[in-house]
């Protein structure tokens, strides 16, 4: 899978969670709660959605590898590389 | 015979409209069922029959707004036959503009064709309202709601749905001029809690909450577990609170007219935050029987629903206490406006490394503060610490809970 596509899941699966948010007003590489303004349920609803769709654990302790958008993607790529 | 109200949904509702009637007369109802559907500032809410019978007939017609308390629908006990039906319920003191339930617009926007493309959920944001039958009838029936006209101004029913499926375009109804969901609820939440900080003294007790054994037990609860399976911190909240209340009766109950009657239940109100609209604490039932994980899926299920703007009635209205926890990017610490006629409203703030004195030396440990606003003229200060530290205490043995 290429690096774009990951970013794309991973932009599509927050708009579902935070519509109101533009991707383009968000600074990437801070912390994405804040940047999406997302509680503890949006996140936990957030990892569930990613790990379905890419078969993934995202173990709890991995959380924080997960702490920005930017991050975020990486991880995944990581992981399912 | 005995007739259905149009119920109070919360301390700040005078009236709401009756925009979907999910049963027909004729139809067998048991309590619980859900016979229609209300839309009030909170948006639209399922409303419950409270008995077993025969729904007789509806006194309301779709569109109608009615103030709280009058007769909606007639129901027969098992074996009745009809009476003659009371007259009509007089309109509501302030009535609002009311859009005929299905107008036809001079150009009826046809949905377009379904794209080929493999369908895709609707964007939360620009979805199409609709009453919470009609969507699970459009989930039967294959329907794919983003094909629905997003207007926001009028909300779709059954029969639109029922025409959608057998192929007829769905008429816009004409935009009527009407305030936002936003400021629905800001007025909702505006009336409840001036009417709060009006009628009741308020006072207020706070207490550091330690919380390295919660810490350190969702770490190793959630190790091993799916997210679908994973606690968070709500959960262990809400049972915290939920057992320490068995011996702490006075703050949970309501308080009506002068007369407070504790609930022998807890029907754990959570402050849920709906983004760009506001704030609602619906009510998770019989906290106090409930596991943490069984507690856990009724608050993932709950916060689901609110943010889908699905209510049931008896959530809003029948809360006995609040818990408001800002979770892990909010402020030190939180003291909440009492939602009448509840008589007490629990805060948990920001969980962050502080120094603590344990054993006589100052040590770097996760705490948070917790704070309790309680109704004084139902309980005192002493009672409310008291409280307070149960909770606390209960907290500090999270897997005895």
């Amino acid at each position: 899978m290429t690096q774009d596509s990951f970013e794309t899941a991973l932009a599509e699966e927050l708009h579902r969670i935070a519509p109101d948010i533009e991707l383009d007003d968000v600074d990437m590489s801070a912390d994405l709660r804040e940047e999406f303004d997302i509680d503890s349920m949006d996140f936990l609803n957030l990892v569930t959605a990613l790990g379905k769709r890419f078969g993934l654990e995202m173990p709890e302790a991995d959380y924080a590898q997960m702490d920005s958008f930017d991050a975020l993607a990486g991880y995944l790529r990581a992981k399912s590389g | 015979m005995s007739l259905f109200l149009m119920p109070s949904l919360g301390a700040d509702m005078e009236a709401g409209t009756l925009v979907e009637q999910t049963m027909k007369p004729g139809d067998e109802v048991k309590r619980g069922d859900v016979i229609g559907a209300v839309e009030t500032q909170k948006g639209v809410i399922e409303i419950e029959v409270f008995e077993d019978g025969i729904l007789d007939s509806w006194l309301v017609e779709i569109g109608q707004t009615v103030p709280v308390g009058a007769p909606m629908a007639q129901i027969l006990k098992p074996g009745e036959t009809a009476a003659p039906a009371p007259a009509a319920p007089a309109p509501a003191p302030e009535p609002e503009p009311v859009p005929e339930p299905v107008v036809a617009a001079p150009t009826p926007a046809a949905p377009p064709p379904p794209a080929p493309a493999p369908a895709t959920k609707a964007e939360p944001g620009t979805r199409a309202r609709i009453t919470p039958a009609a969507r699970r009838l459009a989930a039967e029936k294959g329907i794919d709601l983003s094909q629905l006209p997003h207007d926001p101004n009028h909300v779709i029913g059954r029969a639109e749905v029922t025409a959608m499926a057998d192929g007829v375009a769905v008429p816009v109804a004409a935009p009527t001029p009407k305030p936002s969901a936003e400021s629905d609820m800001r007025s909702a939440i505006a009336a409840a809690m001036s009417r709060s900080k009006r009628e009741i003294p308020h006072y207020y007790l706070s207490q550091t909450l330690d919380l390295t054994a919660v810490d350190a037990f969702l770490k190793s609860a959630n190790a091993d577990r799916a997210p679908d399976d994973r606690l968070l911190h709500g959960a262990i909240y809400g049972r915290a609170v939920a057992k320490a209340l068995k011996k702490y009766p006075e703050f949970n109950g309501h308080n009506v007219d002068g007369q407070f009657t504790p609930n022998p239940s807890v029907h754990l109100g959570v402050a849920i935050n709906i983004r760009s609209v506001g704030l609602v604490a619906p009510a998770l039932f019989d906290a106090q029987d409930q596991s943490l994980d069984d507690l856990m899926a009724a608050l993932r299920d709950l916060v689901g629903r609110v943010r889908e703007g699905r209510f049931r009635a008896r959530e809003l209205s029948d809360a006995t206490i609040t818990l408001s926890s800002l979770g892990d990017r909010g402020v030190d610490q939180l003291y909440g406006v009492i939602y009448p006629p509840q008589v007490a409203i629990i805060g948990i703030g920001t969980p962050r490394l502080q120094p603590v004195v344990q054993d006589g030396a100052v040590t770097a440990r996760l705490a948070t503060t917790l704070t309790l606003s309680a109704d004084h003229r139902v309980s005192d200060g002493h009672r409310g610490a008291l409280f307070l530290r149960a909770i606390d205490k209960n907290l500090q043995k999270p897997e005895a809970l």
